[in-house]
């Protein structure tokens, strides 16, 4: 789709996820700062699903099919928003955990999404 | 982040317990442990469901076993998410009865897989013991199992 913009989402993911596992490990609660970098990385996701959609509005095709990408894009958005909810009523270690687990989930939809778009082919 | 983990703050004073406590008939089922558990469990509910819906609505003739048994690994996620999320004893044997048909699918379907690999064109969430998952599919239900024990056992104790 736009490879910079995916491994960027990818490694904001990733770092989200080492930055809540801390916590975890800390036995800590997500807090305010959590917080702000699940928006950060929020909005990066809905800045490439602004993106993708745009692609797609202009005719191009994904690999895996439209519906697939869409799917994806639209998971890659709610991942964090819901594990940040969960965290929010489990004001404990695990709830940082959680968005931790979250996060990854979303660094593996990022591989995927490059795979259904068609890896490098189109750039 | 400024923090040391030595400067680690003191536990909460008893007096401000977590909201979470509060509701729910079963404190333990959704809660602490089980709801890092209760999140993965959402994840490969939405994300088996989807797939699952997906390739029954567009190619099922591709590889009518694969898609059959997907659909079912689908909904056995989502019975076992429901029941974490909704906690209480019937639920927890809803949740135990899951958790075990999905250790005896992902066994099976493993093994199957591995033994007659033509049988399969397209793989399952539980294709050689979920490898494709980094072997989530078979660690979680035995996680759950013993997730689901220790937290009646704590119950009682409490």
């Amino acid at each position: 789709m736009f490879t910079p913009l995916t491994v960027a989402v990818a490694v904001a993911a990733l770092a989200l996820a080492a930055w809540c596992g801390f916590a975890a490990y800390r036995d800590q609660p997500t807090k305010d700062w959590h917080f702000a970098g699940m928006a950060v990385v929020t909005a990066l996701a809905l800045v490439q699903l602004i993106v993708g959609v745009v692609r797609l509005a202009r005719g191009e095709q994904p690999d895996g099919g439209t519906v697939v990408f869409v799917g994806y894009l639209l998971g890659v958005v709610a991942c964090v928003p819901a594990v940040g909810f969960m965290s929010l009523a489990e004001r404990t270690r695990w709830g940082s955990a959680t968005v931790a687990a979250g996060a990854v989930v979303m660094a593996v939809l990022q591989v995927r999404l490059y795979d259904v778009w068609g890896g490098g082919g189109h750039v | 982040m400024s923090e040391t983990p030595s400067g680690k703050p003191p536990e909460k004073p008893s007096g401000t317990s977590s909201p979470s406590a509060a509701r729910g008939s079963s404190p333990g089922l959704g809660h602490g442990p089980g709801r890092l558990l209760l999140t993965v469990y959402a994840v490969f509910a939405v994300g088996a469901t989807s797939r699952s819906v997906y390739q029954l609505a567009t190619r099922f003739e591709e590889a009518p076993l694969a898609y059959v048994l997907s659909a079912i690994a689908a909904v056995v996620y989502v019975v076992i998410t429901v029941a974490l999320a909704r906690g209480g004893e019937s639920a927890r044997g809803v949740a135990t009865v899951g958790c075990a048909a999905e250790l005896f699918g992902v066994l099976t379907i493993g093994t199957w897989t591995v033994l007659d690999p033509s049988a399969f064109p397209d793989s399952t969430v539980w294709s050689n013991y979920g490898l494709g998952y980094l072997l989530l599919p078979l660690v979680l239900p035995v996680v759950g199992l013993v997730w689901l024990r220790r937290s009646r056992t704590a119950e009682r104790a409490a």
